[in-house]
């Protein structure tokens, strides 16, 4: 037994010094004054210095932004009232249907999403809207795809709660509009709030459905960085992507943390 | 709820709001779009815009008439391109997957063993790439296999070799990056589980005579199956549609379908040609995509 | 109503013949020598030697934490041992893996392979062994028969009551016909009818199968009725080792008595005491006890006598009996179970005193009432000297 643990325990490290290791290289080389990543040049931070300069880059950042806040909250309604509809209001035709369009952008791959909306959006011409490609394309294919996981997210939650609190409430004379404002919403609030997070990660990390929908009227900056690591190493986007990462990693281990300690004084969830 | 009794006006009006956004929202955005991308793969390509041929001739005084080819599927079938595409997607989905399972299943099993609250630190580790930008770490390994990259760099310094290797840009760089950016939706679901698995089966075998690998044999591994089946799933299906990372870190042959769409779509415009090739993914895709559902649903149960 | 000089009831012992325990000839069929098992700074099993003869059935009993199941464990070979020996029929097993000893063991959870049928869960030991298929489906049959599951060997686990769990387990431990049958909290998980049909039906099984039980549980009712002897323990050592009449009868401290139903303990002070006898005055009623104890504590000495609630009589007229010690109280409480009534008299001092009389006159109305005056007695042979 205590041979087969250490084997366990080898591989556990190996596997997360692979997660690890080339994004603290990647870290490390951001800080790089020479443009060849092989060659230490010293400490240097010119390359943040010229990635503020960037206006391309910037722009891009500042759009991703925009789309993603709009879409992750526009999703959030949206997923959240189809985890109701899911799981809160008894039998419909069509149930199944819905259900399936819920699961099927988890699995979709990106290049089919991105291919059929962006053939959607280019019949403008027979109704005249949207009026053109870019932003308004790509936040309405973000929300698509993100309100399933938000969906899925919120809907999870409610399977796990107790029915018997809504027909309390309802038992005291509230109406279903009532109950679900005084009771579901603030019990599936945090589920809500992991699902606008998800949302809005996704949305700023996504590249294929971006491209595919926003034609030539915008750049978010996935499209950005793609094109250019595609020619090869960059030394600016390698300072952007410690600057990401490091946010990224400091907002999630604050969430973690604060999600232990809740644990930690409610053992119940 | 179905508890509700003759629902008044208003609460009907609750109900209908409830349901029907979210569905007339992916009825308009996913399902038809959806249908389209299936119409035009019948469609002939044309050099106008839209650059296909349409559907329905309206213009007819007899009623409308379907104007459907299937050039396009015989297209995909002809043209050696497309199968072997296909073909090697299909491979290094199928190797990427068993590399994730055996690279994620000491790591799940090990989490699985460790005590609280060590548990939740290796966990929040699986689960931090998740957030973190899937293009940038991708990106990262450019970074590491590059001719001039680190790994390179620290193999000539320490004499082993004196040219550099080619490590981007090849097979070997897109097996790495799947299993690098999928591993973690191996583990997760092996995890839970793992997690599960009760350890006195573990001993109840050894007391009935099993040696350790023969528990392994007999005990966890029928009952991580589920696990290792929705794991699998959850790496293959998007691996095999996979787009950035064959473009970033692969060579210029290794031509996964995900990317041969993309070019088809942006480089030749031939939108009926890319919708056929999408359609045919799918069908590739529907067969995993609907084990992945049931899996889900026996869970939920 | 229980004999009052405390006598072996029968009934009780399964295959093991006699009282091989009290006979220096016999050889031990399990042996602990000094079994220490450490985590840490933390003793869970500490020094621990004991003798368990062949057919026995044995039960080790204590409260969570005092160290049972590491015992156990130790014995399955789930735990190594820090220092000390295991012994099964004369051959030393401490360093043998689990897999390799000649000792089954029917798990708390059951730990019933989900993924396995019934059948093919009894068949696992067999299996492992290697034997021809014909041998083990035949003798799958016949334990499926044993433990009368015939009709469910192709279900799954899934689909089993807890009590049909709990005879795959036996069934699948019995299998490969273990010398030594270990049994973890063998009733807890069943309910309070189907306890009761079951710890009969293991003593019938240990009876047919003459295989050394060795059980370990926190419920003394369980380990009362089903051992023929029992291990107390406490901190990782045993406090008291002997048949079920023996430690109920003559606990050997207010722990164990406790442990073992109810016990009233009069503080007292020694008069007088020899080999065999004590005599020591009671604090309540100022009245001199002889009783029965070999540990010569000299006159002046502070001591606890204790006394079972169904030792003591309650009565409204004063007895006059030789031997019988006299206290007098006022009934505070009853309560009335129909075979017999629980009484709490309030002694004249304060203390709160518990009798436990049979109802053996018929009568719909109650004997005794509240606040009746009473007198309280109990033989001589009926008390017990306590260490604290």
């Amino acid at each position: 037994m205590r041979r087969s643990s250490t084997f366990l325990y080898s591989v556990l490290c190996f596997g997360y010094a692979f997660l690890y290791l080339p994004i603290l290289v990647l870290m490390l080389y951001s800080f790089n004054n020479a443009r060849l990543a092989t060659v230490w040049g010293g400490f240097s931070t010119r390359w943040y210095s010229a990635l503020l300069e960037n206006a391309q880059i910037l722009d891009a950042a500042l759009l991703s932004l925009q789309i993603a806040v709009v879409s992750a909250t526009v999703a959030t309604l949206l997923g959240t009232l189809a985890a109701l509809g899911l799981n809160r209001m008894g039998r419909y035709r069509g149930r199944t249907l819905f259900t399936g369009m819920i699961a099927a952008p988890l699995v979709m791959p990106e290049v089919i999403t991105g291919l059929s909306l962006l053939l959607f959006v280019s019949l403008q011409e027979l109704t005249g809207w949207p009026s053109s490609r870019g932003a308004n394309t790509i936040t309405i294919a973000h929300i698509t795809f993100s309100m399933a996981y938000v969906a899925v997210i919120v809907q999870s939650r409610l399977a796990s709660m107790d029915h018997s609190l809504e027909e309390a409430a309802m038992d005291l004379g509230g109406r279903p509009f009532a109950v679900t404002l005084d009771i579901t919403l603030p019990l599936v609030a945090p589920a809500m709030a992991a699902g606008w997070l998800l949302a809005f990660t996704l949305s700023l990390d996504d590249l294929v459905i971006s491209s595919f929908t926003s034609g030539a009227g915008a750049s978010t900056l996935p499209m950005v960085i793609f094109s250019k690591v595609k020619l090869g190493v960059t030394p600016e986007i390698n300072a952007l992507a410690t600057i990401i990462i490091g946010i990224v990693t400091v907002g999630v281990l604050i969430a973690g943390w604060t999600m232990l300690r809740q644990q930690r004084v409610n053992p119940g969830h | 709820m179905s508890t509700v009794v003759n629902p008044g006006k208003r609460d009907r009006l609750w109900r209908g709001v409830v349901i029907a956004t979210p569905y007339l929202w992916l009825l308009l955005f996913f399902l038809i779009p959806f249908a389209i991308v299936l119409k035009i793969s019948f469609a002939d390509p044309l050099v106008a815009q839209p650059p296909f041929s349409p559907f329905f001739d309206w213009t007819a005084t007899t009623g409308d008439r379907i104007l459907a080819t299937l050039d396009n599927y015989r297209f995909l079938l002809e043209d050696k391109l497309y199968l072997v595409s296909y073909l090697k997607s299909i491979k290094i989905a199928l190797i990427s997957t068993a590399l994730c399972l055996l690279l994620g299943f000491p790591m799940a099993y090990a989490i699985a063993l460790t005590p609280y609250p060590w548990r939740n630190l290796l966990l929040l580790l699986v689960i931090l790439p998740f957030w973190t930008s899937f293009l940038l770490r991708v990106y990262a390994w450019m970074v590491m296999l590059g001719k001039q990259g680190l790994i390179n760099h620290l193999l000539i310094s320490s004499g082993l070799i004196d040219e550099p290797l080619q490590m981007l840009y090849t097979d070997g760089a897109v097996y790495l990056g799947i299993v690098y950016t999928y591993v973690p939706f191996m583990i997760l679901p092996l995890y839970a589980t793992l997690e599960k698995l009760d350890l006195d089966l573990n001993e109840a075998a050894a007391d009935l005579g099993a040696r350790p690998h023969q528990i392994f044999r007999d005990i966890t591994l029928p009952l991580a199956l589920p696990g290792i089946i929705a794991g699998c799933l959850l790496v293959f299906i998007p691996a095999l549609g996979e787009y950035v990372i064959p473009a970033l870190l692969g060579g210029l042959d290794s031509l996964m379908i995900g990317r041969t769409l993309y070019d088809e779509f942006f480089v030749n415009r031939d939108w009926p040609l890319a919708s056929a090739v999408a359609v045919v993914l799918l069908l590739i895709l529907i067969l995993p995509i609907m084990l992945f559902q049931r899996l889900q649903q026996e869970s939920d149960a | 109503m229980t004999d009052p000089t405390g006598a072996k009831t029968p009934g009780q012992g399964g295959a093991c013949s006699g009282t091989p325990w009290k006979d220096p000839g016999q050889h031990p069929f399990i042996e602990l020598q000094s079994l220490s098992k450490r985590f840490g700074d933390f003793a869970a099993v500490d020094d621990v030697s004991l003798k368990i003869y062949r057919g026995e059935l044995f039960t080790i009993l204590g409260g969570s934490g005092c160290g049972k199941s590491t015992l156990l464990r130790m014995l399955a070979g789930f735990e190594q041992p820090s220092a000390g020996r295991i012994l099964i029929d004369g051959v030393d097993i401490t360093d043998t893996p689990p897999y390799e000893r000649p000792v089954n063991m029917m798990f708390q959870s059951y730990a019933v392979f989900p993924h396995m049928t019934v059948e093919q869960n009894i068949a696992y030991g067999l299996k492992k062994e290697k034997l021809p298929k014909s041998q083990i489906a035949e003798r799958v049959a016949e334990m499926l028969q044993l433990v009368q599951l015939p009709q469910l060997a192709k279900r799954k686990p899934g689909q089993l009551s807890g009590g049909q769990s709990q005879r795959v387990a036996l069934a699948r431990a019995l299998i490969k016909r273990p010398k030594v049958l270990l049994l973890d909290e063998p009733l807890a998980a069943l309910d309070k009818k189907l306890r009761e049909e079951t710890q009969f039906e293991l003593m019938n099984l240990q009876d047919q199968l003459g295989i050394t039980f060795v059980v370990v549980t926190h419920d003394q009712e369980e380990a009362m009725t089903l051992a023929t002897r029992i291990a107390v323990m406490d901190a990782g050592k045993f406090v008291q080792i002997g048949t079920p009449s023996e430690v109920y009868e003559f606990p050997a401290s207010r722990f164990i008595a406790n442990f073992f139903g109810q016990i009233n303990v009069f503080d007292a002070t020694v008069v007088a005491s020899d080999d065999h006898f004590l005599t020591a005055r009671l604090d309540d009623s100022n009245t001199e006890i002889r009783t029965r104890d070999h540990q010569r504590l000299a006159p002046g000495t502070r001591c606890s006598i204790g006394v079972r609630p169904e030792k003591l009589l309650i009565s409204t007229e004063a007895p006059a009996q030789d031997g019988y010690t006299v206290t007098r109280g006022v009934v505070e409480d009853l309560a009335y179970y129909g075979n017999r009534s629980l009484y709490r008299v309030r002694s004249q001092n304060g203390r709160m005193i518990q009798v436990s009389a049979q109802n053996y006159q018929r009568s719909s109305e109650l004997l005794l009432e509240w606040d009746d005056e009473v007198f309280l007695s109990w033989h001589s042979e009926c008390s017990v000297v306590l260490s604290q």
